[in-house]
């Protein structure tokens, strides 16, 4: 569709025009000025909402909310086409097919060996092995081998040594989903562990022998302790309720030896209301403070992270200081209890810090443990109340303990967020489906390819420059503080305004300290080629005392990555009333076209632009558009004189 | 940029020859200036009833009058001990923690400073008009204001020195009244009157500055708490009394010690120094969205929260800046 205009989200003064296409995997909008061309990609399976609104006199306006928080609205010239593009755009975000989806035609050009060891490269017996398992008190069961106790587990799990095959499918039948306790974490130091399932099918009375068995078996496997925690994570009144339903929660009576803990956590329609209402916040036009923090108030939300947050330091603490092994669930056991899990281990064990074990850790507990990410994320059109930010949710708390803990993780800010995307964009094989059942019958890993590959490919993009691996914050526990510190919690701007780059420093603190780090670092080396060169000389000219002195002529040019602040920027529209009166500074449109989005300055990991320059959603471009009244632009001006615009050399 | 008091137009609308030529002789023939009052419309119609006022557009033809209400005095204090009681309860809800923060209005008056500071400086630096401004007396919002519009628009206020320099004029000589203002603090129940905590507002809008533009000021959050340690109580004479003649008076000068003497010694001043630090010729226009202004926790959490990961993060950056 042609002359369809894209406006600047919080000013519609700001719209350019260009041509909208549909293509079977994604949106794409082309700008018409011929010095820029500029491309939105979007891919379907980011969209979560199509919003048609009312015509008015300029054409009929499109609104397309994505699941990575990007908001685009366009407005459609004929009222005809506008309706076609909502009735496809609707057939086109509601795929009823897996095969439909992006990763299926994704093509990075790799070949067959490269995928496979793509897919290798988060190995989970491995991760198992260095945990300290198999051992004298847990031993793998392939009882569920051909997914026949539980069909939401993986093929091999990790149990207590005197778990026998009769404990364990006794246990999966009291267990909701037949989800039955499972190793998610085992802590060498003291033997104590982390296990996680589902609630026991307990009524108000009933009782399963072999249940009770496995949970004694779960505190045998820890000599140094005589009792075990069991954590339910849902509010203590859901839980009671649930007992209504012929399920519930242990009885310290029927248990022996086990201490229960309720938490609160609340479930997954009141988190996606959340989240909804947060956003609702992040869309005002120009709200105060006062609106802004009320708003972010009444969605509850960092209360919700604080929860699991205070969740997994619980068991943390637990584990790490009391030395005693908690069981962990909530109602089905794959989402809250995957998002207290895996916080804790990230807590307790530094392994989970670094890049390669995030990933570990992702794939332990999320994917291996039948996280529904098919519903939860809507890979494929299903019921809408079984959507919900879940997976978001664990990820936001791992920055913000990034942010009280700034040199404790190997990866920064910028990972996150682009697992954050892909989770969504299915572009990658590794969250699709709900359970590795259905992945293998997909055969998922040999028709696409995996995140982790592409990610660790691009693995400088994502590094802390803060992060040693003998420094003290990433040794052993990390110990956030409980209390006070309802103010620690901060609203994750990086990601919920990940577009409006008005809103965020236009440099990056990171990448230049990363810059610096590689500078440094090819220096040192230089300097200790000379010096040997040096050395060699000096030995070999034995009675000559002529040393020559090397030119540093083949040194490379390294990228100087001097602070240039020369980006042009505009200021935000502070004020309505300079309107009136003729301006003498020059026409805002040449300090936007300084800033255009070169290669050069885009991270090659940057989803927006995969391996054959695919890409899928709004590029992260650095041009300002300067809104009135709206999200703007903290950044160095350029004057009267439309700079060059000198980026950080990447 | 220029900086006064209110004019005295009183109920009888007054007239002052003197002073409408001044404000004629800034502009040139057909020129236009803004006058920037941080009261609202309807506090500077009302200052009218006690003998002040606002420039009457008839006398001041060539001036365009804006105002920006900012908070100050009475009000200002309340904010600051409501945000510092918020921050110091070990509140069990995060709940009311964030309504907590938003009852005290502290950021939104960060937020009112540093929209008002941007539109001097765009009157500045995008219309390419002069500026006046002025509140009542001149001594609080007005150098504010004043103030935080250099720091956007001028980066030899940035480095250490031309900061040091900055404060001197614009609030020291200017005379801000640093023994009235910054009697007790948020602790005190003995409310003064004249307390308010303009200054602290000052440097959180620095601060914010220095968040959103880590490598353009030469100075860190260290230097802020420096700061505002010693406008309330000082082993030096820089931030006594309350004006250039009080100073005087007192013979200041003469028997103590100036605090800028002492940060700019080698030793100490490294402590202030941002590593981040590489000279920005450019304006620096600060994004005012609710997002972009945080809670200064180095201030407000300061004896709350433990700094340690913080602090270690700090002296990472300087050990990898070092090493190049």
């Amino acid at each position: 569709v042609e002359n369809v205009r894209l406006l600047d989200r919080l000013s519609s003064r700001r719209a350019v025009v260009g041509t909208l296409y549909l293509t079977a995997t994604h949106v794409i909008f082309v700008e018409n000025g011929s010095e820029t061309r500029k491309e939105t990609w979007v891919l379907h399976s980011q969209i979560s909402s199509i919003e048609k609104q009312a015509t008015t006199a300029t054409g009929c306006p499109l609104l397309i909310r994505c699941k990575n928080f990007q908001v685009i609205q366009l407005v459609i010239p004929q009222e005809r086409d506008c309706h076609d593009v909502y009735i496809s755009l609707i057939r086109l975000t509601r795929p009823v097919k897996y095969e439909e989806l992006y990763c299926f035609s994704f093509n990075p050009k790799l070949d067959k060996e490269e995928r496979e060891q793509g897919w290798k490269l988060v190995d989970l017996n491995e991760e198992y092995n260095r945990m300290g398992v198999p051992n004298n008190y847990w031993q793998i069961s392939d009882v569920n081998r051909d997914y026949g106790v539980c069909d939401s587990y993986p093929t091999e799990v990790y149990v207590p040594k005197s778990a026998t095959a009769h404990i364990i499918v006794g246990s999966s039948k009291f267990r909701s989903r037949r989800r039955f306790p499972a190793l998610s974490y085992y802590c060498k130091g003291n033997n104590a562990s982390i296990c996680r399932s589902s609630q026991p099918l307990s009524g108000f009375s009933a009782r399963c022998l072999e249940d009770e068995q496995m949970l004694q078996a779960i505190r045998k496997a820890n000599p140094g302790s005589d009792f075990i925690y069991v954590v339910d994570t849902r509010p203590k009144l859901n839980a009671m309720a649930n007992r209504a339903a012929g399920k519930g929660y242990e009885n310290e009576d029927n248990y022996s030896n086990i201490k229960f803990q309720f938490i609160g956590i609340e479930n997954i329609h009141v988190m996606r209301n959340s989240l909804q209402k947060m956003l609702e916040v992040c869309e005002l036009k120009s709200p105060s403070m006062s609106d802004f923090l009320w708003g972010l108030e009444n969605s509850g939300w960092l209360k919700h992270i604080k929860a699991i947050m205070d969740a997994g330091i619980f068991i943390a603490k637990a584990v790490a200081e009391e030395g005693v092994s908690v069981l962990v669930h909530c109602s089905d056991g794959w989402d809250r209890t995957a998002q207290v899990c895996s916080v804790a281990s990230l807590l307790l064990d530094p392994y989970y810090r670094t890049m390669k074990g995030f990933m570990v850790l992702i794939e332990k507990d999320w994917v291996s443990f039948g996280h529904k990410f098919n519903h939860r994320y809507g890979n494929l059109d299903g019921d809408p109340k079984e959507i919900s930010p879940v997976i978001d949710q664990f990820i936001e708390c791992v920055w913000q303990l990034m942010e009280q803990f700034p040199c404790a993780f190997e990866f920064n800010e910028r990972f996150l967020i682009h697992i954050q995307h892909h989770i969504y964009s299915c572009q990658f094989g590794n969250f699709l489906c709900n359970s590795q059942k259905e992945r293998r019958e997909l055969k998922i890993k040999e028709r696409t390819y995996s995140l982790w590959a592409h990610l660790w490919k691009n693995r400088a993009d994502y590094l802390n420059p803060l992060y040693r691996s003998d420094h003290s914050q990433s040794q052993g526990t990390l110990h956030p503080q409980i209390a006070p510190c309802n103010f620690l919690y901060k609203f994750w701007s990086g990601l919920y305004n990940r577009f409006e780059k008005g809103l965020h420093p236009r440099q990056s603190v990171t990448d230049y300290l990363m810059a610096v780090k590689e500078e440094t670092q090819q220096l040192e080396e230089e300097l200790e080629v000379l010096q040997e060169r040096l050395a060699n000389l000096q030995k070999s000219q034995s009675g000559n005392n002529k040393v020559k002195s090397k030119q540093q002529d083949q040194s490379k040019q390294f990228g100087l990555y001097t602070s240039n602040n020369s980006l042009a920027n505009t200021p935000q529209e502070y004020s309505n009333d300079l309107k009136s009166f003729p301006s003498r500074s020059p026409s805002q449109g040449d300090e936007d076209s300084a800033l255009i989005l070169t290669q050069d300055n885009l991270k090659s990991s940057d989803p927006d632009l995969s391996a054959n320059s695919d890409q899928e959603s709004g590029v992260e471009d650095l041009s300002c558009r300067s809104p009135s009244g709206g999200g703007c632009l903290p950044s160095e001006d350029s004057g009267k004189d439309s700079d060059e615009a000198v980026f950080l050399a990447g | 940029l220029l900086r006064s008091s209110q004019p005295l137009t009183g109920h009888n609308r007054r007239r002052c020859p003197e002073d409408e030529k001044l404000l004629g002789t800034i502009l040139d023939e057909g020129e236009r200036g803004f006058i920037i009052d941080t009261r609202s419309a309807q506090a500077a119609k009302q200052a009218r009833m006690s003998g002040g006022g606002t420039e009457p557009k008839s006398f001041y033809p060539q001036w365009r009058r804006l105002h920006r209400a900012l908070e100050r005095g009475r009000p200002l204090q309340e904010s600051f001990i409501r945000l510092v009681e918020a921050c110091s309860e070990p509140s069990p809800s995060m709940d009311r923690w964030l309504g907590r923060l938003e009852s005290s209005r502290w950021l939104s008056h960060v937020k009112a400073a540093l929209s008002t500071a941007c539109l001097a400086a765009q009157c500045l630096d995008r219309e390419g008009c002069k500026v006046l401004v002025h509140g009542a007396e001149g001594t609080d919002t007005t150098l504010l204001v004043t103030a935080l519009a250099q720091l956007i628009l001028d980066p030899s206020c940035r480095s250490l020195e031309g900061f040091q320099g900055l404060l001197e004029r614009e609030w020291i000589e200017a005379g801000h009244p640093f023994q009235l203002r910054c009697a007790r603090s948020a602790a005190s129940h003995a409310r003064g009157k004249q307390e308010a905590p303009i200054f602290l507002l000052f440097l959180d809008c620095v601060w914010q500055l220095s968040r959103q533009f880590p490598f353009s000021l030469q100075f860190g959050e260290r230097l802020l708490l420096a700061l505002f340690d010693n406008a309330y109580a000082s082993a030096y004479g820089t931030f006594l009394c309350n004006n250039e003649r009080e100073r005087s008076l007192c013979k200041v000068k003469e028997s103590t010690h100036s605090l800028w003497a002492w940060l700019n010694q080698p030793e100490e001043r490294q402590k202030y120094l941002n590593p981040l630090y590489s000279h920005n010729p450019l304006v620096i226009w600060p994004s005012v969205e609710p997002q972009s202004i945080q809670l200064w926790q180095g201030l407000f959490l300061r004896w709350i929260r433990p700094s340690q990961h913080l602090d270690e993060a700090w002296a990472e950056i300087q050990r990898l800046v070092e090493g190049k």
